[in-house]
């Protein structure tokens, strides 16, 4: 019998409608339980149209193709040394901020899309999440994996999961997932496939992942753009489930806008950890934050709500804002992390003259007038051996939790500083933007585990900062502190020495 | 008319479908970066699998794009023969 092959839309046709079916004993309320709380109707979910047509025979295929990929990297690595070819090992904390802040949130995403793909009703949504849902785990593991080899000789990365969920950098990135997978499922779906994936994750991966490779990091290259291959899927997802959304009924249009301003701003904070891992932490650099901000956000978000503007979505609240900080943005973080290094398990420096000249010409409306003094007067203490660290706690912002260091939009001499009142207590947040977010759900961000205020309330090891160290389990000496008299340092010198000296004779083992 | 945009990997593969795409759309522009080549495309992106093919002389399937795509801006429409990015 002649069997005439499907094409690609019939193929995934099958798999999403095709292997569905109504429920006839059970009724749909009850087996889709959190379809329908957030207020979002669907009349058709058979309107739903994955653009990727990917089958589960493709999906494998092609994921074990990557597989193979990322894994003959991996072992080249482990076999040639590959931690000597970086440019320097300052870069590694770049390396070290994503495996705490980042890898984690993989997982996350990971747990939460197999929800969704148990919770959604429509199938072509069920089987694009479960198929993230498997995306997610293998980003994880094989970022675990491919930085397991720069484990073996740097610190700060050997218990990355346990630090993130105590050290008060990563509960930015830990709280962030957290109000995404504690919201409902078509929230959650603006809030990490379409305001995250498509909006901003550019920014963490595209510029970054070529800085990584620009910096002789091929390992993180390699399971970044292995990883990005998933994600332009993730991007997709998000896209079109928005505008499934805006499409089923015009009563979602408010509360759908009303998410992507909310996540537009928590993601825009989240990155600004990135916005330091470029500006600061790559020694060759590929191109600024700002600049970054420019093609990624500017350029590519200014042609998708254009697009949106159709459904009555215009841009996000508060980008105008975004725009305005993108000048002090990745200085006023490397100077939260500066005044800390004590109490992180990343390194800090001083910022060499070339650097200097660097920032002068990207960011020439504020480095040269504001940053650079700040930064020189911190070299003349610390040749004076009074290297400075902060060594009172900041104050947190109650939203994304970033110490309340930010400054407001039109003055970058004043700190921005937001107080609400709920139930006779006062609330501090860093920007209106992470304001509105609390006024609009305080019952949700009273419950915020601040860790400043966890090691104040004496739930954080003790009340000393050694204790406290301790109990995030920082290497103290190794971990935490300058760059300058660390360990790492100290060992990288003498590699960078072995490779200028004639190398010893090969010694082989007598029996 | 809004930009549309496909990053690549630099690598073979990817090397391929950038030359098909800058011969199948005239007004595509490259960008070179480390490790990775962004395309701009006012309104559309069109790559043709049999440009790609030819390229690469190998049979190549559309769907084969995911092994070298590292990001993109548009609406995508994914077929037999043509993989597409577009703004509606």
């Amino acid at each position: 019998m002649a069997t005439k092959k499907l094409s690609l839309k019939q193929k995934y046709s099958h798999l999403t409608r095709g292997l569905d079916w109504e429920p006839s004993y059970q009724k749909a309320d009850d087996i889709f339980p959190y379809a329908k709380y957030e207020g979002i109707k669907i009349h058709d979910w058979d309107a739903w149209e994955d653009p990727f047509k990917l089958t589960m025979d493709s999906y494998w295929k092609f994921q074990a193709e990557k597989e193979r990929k990322l894994y003959a990297v991996i072992e080249s690595m482990a076999q040639n040394n590959g931690q000597l070819g970086i440019t320097d090992a300052r870069y590694l904390n770049a390396v070290k901020l994503f495996i705490q802040g980042i890898t984690p949130l993989e997982y996350q995403a990971h747990r939460h899309f197999a929800h969704l793909a148990r919770h959604l009703p429509g199938a072509g949504l069920r089987v694009a999440a479960q198929m993230q849902s498997i995306d997610e785990l293998r980003h994880c593991q094989t970022q675990i994996h491919t930085i397991s080899h720069y484990n073996k000789f740097f610190d700060g990365m050997h218990d990355f999961s346990h630090m993130h969920d105590r050290l008060w950098y990563l509960s930015v990135p830990k709280s962030f997932f957290d109000d995404a997978t504690s919201a409902g499922p078509f929230e959650f779906l603006t809030s990490i496939s379409f305001a995250f994936e498509y909006v901003l994750t550019n920014l963490v991966f595209v510029p970054f992942m070529s800085g990584a490779a620009y910096n002789g990091d091929m390992a993180t290259v390699t399971f970044g753009f292995s990883a990005q291959s998933d994600e332009s899927r993730h991007m997709t997802l998000g896209l079109e489930a928005v505008r499934f959304l805006l499409e089923q009924d015009e009563s979602n249009v408010p509360i759908v806008q009303h998410w992507i301003d909310k996540w537009f701003w928590r993601g825009y904070r989240l990155l600004s950890l990135v916005s330091m891992m470029m500006d600061y932490m790559l020694p060759k650099k590929v191109m600024s934050w700002s600049e970054a901000w420019e093609i990624y956000y500017e350029e590519a978000g200014g042609a998708l709500f254009a697009d949106l503007a159709r459904y009555g979505i215009r841009e996000p609240k508060y980008s105008d804002v975004a725009k305005a900080e993108k000048d002090h943005i990745s200085h006023q973080v490397w100077s939260i992390f500066y005044n800390y290094s004590h109490a992180a398990a990343v390194h800090t420096w001083d910022i060499d003259d070339e650097h200097m000249a660097w920032m002068r010409e990207k960011y020439p409306a504020s480095f040269e007038a504001i940053y650079q003094p700040r930064y020189l007067e911190w070299r003349e203490q610390a040749k004076n051996g009074q290297r400075f660290y902060n060594n009172g706690l900041p104050q947190l912002c109650q939203v994304c939790q970033i110490p309340m260091a930010f400054t407001e939009p039109d003055d970058p001499s004043k700190i921005c500083f937001r107080v609400s009142e709920y139930e006779g207590d006062k609330y501090h947040t860093c920007s209106d933007g992470c304001k509105d977010i609390f006024d609009y759900e305080p019952v949700k961000y009273v419950q915020a585990w601040l860790p400043v205020h966890q090691i104040f309330q004496g739930n954080c090891g003790g009340a000393t900062m050694p204790e406290v160290l301790d109990w995030c389990h920082i290497k103290q000496g190794a971990d935490n502190l300058d760059y300058a008299g660390s360990p790492e340092e100290e060992m990288w010198n003498r590699w960078m020495e072995g490779r200028r000296s004639p190398p010893p004779a090969f010694a082989v083992a007598a029996e | 008319m809004r930009i549309v945009s496909i990053t690549l990997q630099n690598s073979p593969d990817a090397a391929a479908i950038v030359d098909a795409i800058l011969a199948d759309n005239p007004d595509a522009q490259r960008k070179l970066y480390p490790a990775m080549t962004k395309i701009d495309c006012p309104g559309r992106i069109d790559v043709n699998a049999q440009s790609v093919s030819d390229r690469l002389g190998r049979e190549w399937d559309t769907q084969e794009i995911s092994m070298s795509v590292i990001s993109l801006s548009g609406t995508v429409d994914e077929d037999d023969g043509i993989f597409s990015l577009y703004w509606r």
